[in-house]
């Protein structure tokens, strides 16, 4: 633990793994929507999944949570805020949409 | 570029008797207040010991002094209200609809935002840290910022009665009346500004309690031997973080809307309407639950003192509330039913709705199962407590009446909805602080508030509510809408008059709570506490001096149980002496929070009033000062130990002194032993 | 300990010494949720208004692919070089923490400016907030990105001056260590700004 209670990282290379996986997820999806080789379904597929993905990137490498030396608080709260961004998002975009179909004729 | 931006002249109410006058009397109790300051040459004492002082019980009291402040400035408006429906059959009564929509809307936006959330940031920032046995919140000069940012919100609602007008749109600011094609003007900007400074104060506050009861409690206390208020607050704390970033986006867009001229919510060019309510009531329902979780931790503290016997079922109680902190994130759309959704939609929140109700029933179960066989005190913040059980079991019926889509269709937007949810913030949320205030004020300041006219306000309270919203209810059932500055129907009026009566009732009960205070306040050298623990209390709160020593405890205290001071006084190591005490680290005074929350409140003015070289000097300011407190190194004062030593020998020596509390070791009615599982 | 009884103990409370740093590191990772929950809803309104063009332009017609390629480039560089002053700060090495922070400036001052261009470039053709529900969204979404990059920016030229006047003290480094995950926090926001935004704009 440093002085911010953060584990330290004395090494540069968790931020390279990270730049290297990013960059590779970034291409695939820039790649995709440019040259628009598979259908518009499937692409923004493959996009969510890849941004997923380098979320989770972002959180390993960069952030450097993982399960055994993040405090357990952290997890929880980054848990809770995913469960509550989850429940917001998708009731919002339920009643949202569900709106939108009775409006329009 | 225009120095006053859209302020002019006319800005200044002199266009009508009503709007003089209430400007008159903000100008004239502002005025009173610096003259009372004055009188008791009372600056220094005022600016350098308390507006600059990041102690948590000190920055509490000043949340709890802006609350009842503002209770008065709402009720004024609810009185306004109230005598104009009870005149105004076929009458235009004294109020013209432009003064009768302000009031309103004022009102709702007063007593949520500038009552309720100061009431309890203020009870819980002066006992929680005391209740955890720590010495301080994890972020005091952040908890100083948002005591300040919470007063610049509430000082630009009353000087929106000076300078300009308040908004006509209600509480809630729907658009696309609240859009600037509506109603332009400085109202709408006034209300968007108070609220949404004053919200990044209540989002801090969260954070800063949160951060609290996870990282800064005594050892030994876990979290399962927090008492009850803590819990309460752990849930609210975590609604505060999570709902007020929904309330933050609802407004900046609609500011956006109106001052750049964006279209989140306008009728043309691309707006949707119904994206603000989603996003307001993604916040106003968690915010109902923010307001009403501190006050049943209030009544569970009260309940077991008062009933002098453990509370009932702790683990139901802290599972009821995690349940119902979830749960309140589910509910949302049950505000909006009527606004267009399918009826799959508003059954899935119909249904979430009712079920919320049932932890809620678990925790009056548990506070009555808590009474039972207990050896009940009738002291004011039992009479509150018990007014409180029987009348929000009311309001909870009615609520999950509302809660089925097509009773709402016929209800909402009626005096029945109306009725509801004054039957339970009234004496849910105020009936819960009123008794955390009587509760705690021994504790706060060192003797207690004067018992008969406490017991009088609860009897006002309580029996103007009844005639004030009763009424309510039949009416809504008759077809009464809100909001009615008029009417035509004969038949609603000896309600309105009979509501008009329990207002002035309650009139009765705050001039009782003035009462109580100046009484006590002459009285108190016969009313002191001198233990600390005037009602024989059961968490570590009541192990402080009262007041408690800046510092709270000389030395942090190790937690072996539930109810950890009732723990200590059992096993008889309570109020053992150390033979050597330490030296504490404090936060000094400082002027940089108050100046952060004066430029809050100048930066709010000057968007209101479209001064754009002014708002921008403000977030300079508040940049400056943030580097400036980043950069200082001093920022802590120790009190030597000498000093601690010096504090708490005239502590032990005072507690030598006082007389047998008065709660202490109570044979109970009639003599007869304590009932088994008391202590 | 000889000061303790059954009690009471003299070890120094939470908020003094070490355990202050984890406060204000636990603290800050709360504001970030927070914030998370604030784009979330960013996000969830430009989804709801992606149609409400009110005849204006379209994603497809203002968005380019190569410049939010830049951006991106510029972003998750300067989430790189900030890893590499956060492990210079671990060796304790104040000139490398410096060099690597005035280049993360750098990169994040790219972004700010490609941004800028982007903005100002889509309000000259009358393609502003003011134009569409669309565009109001748009600009709000990327724009509070944005913002918070250059709020970031901001606060790591204060880091710089203050370990260039303080050098490498405690409190020094705990504001850095929050200064990353913020930093770091916006790269993500990014990722879904690029997910969400442009890639499926252009399709």
């Amino acid at each position: 633990m440093d002085a911010s209670g953060l584990p330290v990282e004395r090494s540069i290379t968790p931020y390279l793994i990270g730049l290297g996986l990013a960059v590779v997820l970034t291409a695939i999806s820039f790649g995709l929507a440019a040259t628009g080789v598979l259908p518009r379904t499937t692409t923004i597929i493959v996009i969510a999944v890849a941004a997923a993905i380098q979320i989770l990137v972002h959180l390993r490498f960069f952030l450097h949570i993982n399960l055994s030396t993040t405090p357990r608080e952290n997890l929880i709260a980054l848990a809770f805020a995913a469960l509550l961004i989850c429940i917001m998002l998708g009731g919002s975009f339920w009643i949202m949409f569900d709106l939108y179909h009775r409006m329009m004729v | 570029m225009d120095f006053f931006g859209r302020l002019t002249i006319d800005s200044l109410p002199f266009y009508s008797l009503i709007a003089a006058s209430g400007a008159g009397v903000t100008v004239l109790g502002a005025l009173s207040v610096m003259a009372v300051i004055t009188y008791f040459g009372a600056w220094r004492l005022v600016v350098f010991g308390w507006v600059t002082s990041l102690d948590h019980k000190k920055i509490g009291i000043m949340y709890i002094m802006v609350a009842l402040v503002m209770l008065m400035r709402g009720f004024i408006d609810a009185a306004m209200m109230r005598s104009q429906q009870a005149i105004a059959f076929n009458s235009d009564g004294y109020l013209p609809p432009g003064h009768f929509d302000q009031i309103f809307s004022s009102h709702g936006t007063i007593m949520i935002f500038f009552m309720a959330m100061p009431f309890l940031s203020g009870l819980i920032n002066l006992i929680m840290p005391q209740q955890l046995g720590s010495r301080d919140v994890a972020f005091p000069f952040m908890n100083s910022i948002s005591l300040w940012f919470t007063t610049a919100g509430a000082g630009l609602v009353l000087i929106s009665l000076v300078i300009g007008k308040f908004s006509t749109a209600g509480w809630t600011g729907y658009p696309p009346y609240s859009g600037s094609e509506y109603t332009p003007g400085v109202g709408v900007d006034y209300w968007l500004w108070a609220v949404l400074i004053s919200g990044i104060g209540s989002t801090m506050t969260g954070i800063n309690f949160l951060v609290t009861i996870i990282k800064c409690r005594a050892p030994g206390m876990t979290l399962l031997r927090l008492p009850l208020f803590t819990w309460t607050v752990l849930v609210t704390s975590v609604l505060m973080i999570f709902a007020f970033p929904a309330l933050t986006v609802a407004c900046v867009m609609l500011a956006l809307d109106r001052t750049a001229g964006f279209h989140f919510f306008t009728n043309a060019m691309g707006g949707n309407m119904m994206n603000y309510i989603n996003l307001f009531w993604l916040w106003g329902h968690p915010e109902v639950y923010i307001l009403i979780l501190p006050a049943f931790g209030v009544f569970s503290e009260v309940v077991a003192v008062f009933s002098q016997k453990r509370l009932f079922g702790y683990i139901s109680l802290v599972l009821a509330t995690c349940a119902i902190g979830l749960l309140s994130f589910t509910v949302w759309l049950h505000h909006f039913f009527t606004m267009g959704s399918s009826a799959n939609v508003n059954s899935f929140f119909g249904i979430m709705t009712t079920i919320i109700a049932v932890p809620t029933g678990v925790k009056v179960f548990d506070w009555l199962l808590t009474m039972y066989r207990g050896r009940i005190i009738f002291k004011p913040p039992m009479l509150y407590t018990i007014g409180f059980l029987v009348t929000f079991c009311i309001g909870g019926l009615s609520g999950v009446l509302l809660a089925m889509p097509p009773v709402d269709y016929l209800m909402h937007n009626t005096t029945f909805l109306i009725a509801h949810f004054h039957n339970m913030i009234i004496p849910g949320v105020l009936f819960g602080y009123l008794a955390g205030y009587m509760f705690w004020f021994p504790k706060a300041f060192g003797f207690k508030l004067n018992e008969k006219w406490g017991a009088w306000s609860f009897w006002c309270w309580i029996i103007g509510f009844y005639l004030a919203f009763m009424p309510l209810y039949v009416l809504g059932l008759l077809g009464m809408p809100r909001r009615m500055e008029h009417y035509e129907i004969a038949a609603w009026q000896p309600h309105l008059i009979v509501a008009a009566i329990g207002a002035f009732i309650i009139l009765l009960g705050i001039v009782c709570l003035i009462v109580q205070l100046v009484v006590s306040i002459r009285d108190r050298q016969q009313a002191l506490d001198l233990t600390g623990d005037p009602w024989n209390g059961r968490s570590l709160e009541w192990l402080t001096s009262s007041p408690p020593a800046p510092y709270n405890f000389a030395l942090v205290p190790q937690v072996q149980s539930i109810d950890a001071f009732w723990d200590m006084k059992q096993r008889g190591v309570a109020y053992e002496r150390p033979d050597r005490y330490v030296d504490i680290t404090l936060p000094k005074n400082t002027f940089l929070s108050a100046v952060i929350g004066g430029a809050g409140f100048v930066f709010g003015f000057a968007m209101v009033w479209w001064i754009w070289w002014l708002a921008l000097l403000c977030l300079a300011t508040i940049f400056v000062a943030i580097v400036i407190r980043a950069s200082q190194n001093d920022t802590d004062m120790v009190i030597p130990a000498a000093e601690v030593k010096a504090i708490e020998d005239a502590r032990f020596a005072q507690l030598a002194k006082a007389p047998k509390n008065e709660m202490a070791d109570d044979p109970g009615f009639a003599g007869q032993p304590l009932p088994e599982g008391a202590a | 300990m000889t000061a303790a009884s059954a009690t009471m103990t003299d070890i120094a409370p939470p908020s003094e010494g070490a355990e202050k740093y984890e406060e204000k590191a636990f603290g800050f990772w709360i504001y970030l949720m927070s914030d998370g929950v604030i784009f979330a809803l960013l996000f969830a309104t430009y989804v709801v208004m992606l149609g409400n063009t009110a005849g204006g332009p379209t994603g497809k017609e203002l968005f380019s692919l190569e410049r939010a390629a830049g951006e991106t480039a510029l972003l998750l560089l300067s989430s790189t070089t900030f890893g590499f002053a956060a492990v210079a700060l671990a060796a304790a090495d104040r000139s490398r923490v410096l060099l690597w922070l005035v280049v993360t400036v750098a990169l994040g001052a790219g972004f700010i400016f490609l941004e800028f261009g982007e903005f100002s470039g889509m309000i000259a053709q009358g393609a502003g907030p003011d134009r569409s529900g669309f565009l109001s969204g748009f600009f709000t979404l990327v724009g509070t990105h944005g913002l918070h990059v250059s709020i970031g920016i901001l606060w790591i030229l204060v880091m710089i001056g203050q370990v260039l006047i303080k050098g490498l003290t405690r409190p020094v480094a705990s504001r850095l260590a929050r200064l990353g995950l913020f930093w770091h926090f916006l790269d993500i926001i990014w990722v879904v700004i690029f997910s969400v935004v442009y890639l499926p704009g252009v399709l």
